[in-house]
């Protein structure tokens, strides 16, 4: 029931992330992977630029999934693996994958998780445009 | 009793430097530090939002500040 969490500047591996919340407890894995698009509110997007804060971003992780745990006490295993670094359009910047033993609360946990993280957790996004770049959300 | 600031993301931008210390006598709590950093950082203030860490957590105006404490400005985050 240890989740497994983890920021890496590496390639993300979406089989070992599936295969981390494996449990023969589960009858339910369910899962979110979030990739990078070419355009952000019309604007074409050639690649982006993660930055991490990563012992408060793993903090800050361990509370979003102490939360759900709370929330979906029947929630088995949990992994939580985010890329930082320079991504390539169609790079997977986050995988969540979460195992509970029906379908209903493995979609919501894995949602729950990811919106939750998306608001907490430490990690700036750079957009690279053809004319420039921007930090996404920093402004009004 | 000096502070040692991590910046992130546009906020090291905006200071040009990934941390900035604060010399004695420096903010002794967290409105304090905010305050401090937007007056000699106006573009802090024009940011959609601006926290403070303390130790890794989120801090509210009033969390007292030491020179031990791991500080840092967090910009609004766009994780995932």
């Amino acid at each position: 029931m240890t989740p497994t969490l983890s920021i890496t500047d590496q390639p993300i591996d979406i089989a070992a992330a599936l295969a981390a919340v494996q449990t023969d407890a589960a009858g339910a894995v369910n899962s979110f992977i979030g990739t990078v698009r070419n355009q952000s509110g019309g604007r074409p997007v050639r690649r982006l630029h993660y930055e991490s804060y990563d012992s408060m971003a793993l903090t800050q992780l361990n509370h979003v999934v102490a939360q759900a745990y709370e929330k979906w006490p029947m929630l088995q295993e949990v992994a939580v693996v985010h890329r930082k670094g320079t991504l390539e359009l169609g790079d997977v910047a986050v995988v969540v994958a979460v195992a509970t033993p029906h379908r209903a609360e493995s979609f919501a946990a894995c949602q729950f998780i990811i919106d939750t993280l998306k608001q907490v957790v430490t990690i700036w996004k750079r957009e690279e445009y053809e004319d420039g770049t921007e930090w996404v959300a920093a402004h009004p | 009793m000096s502070l040692k600031v991590a910046l992130f993301g546009i906020t090291r931008d905006i200071v040009g430097t990934s941390i900035i210390e604060l010399p004695a006598p420096a903010p002794t709590n967290v409105g304090e530090l905010l305050a401090e950093m937007r007056k000699q950082y106006p573009a802090l203030g024009e940011l959609r939002s601006c926290a403070v860490a303390v130790n890794n957590e989120y801090a509210s105006a009033d969390t007292p500040l030491h020179t031990v404490d791991e500080i840092a400005l967090i910009p609004p985050v766009a994780g995932g």
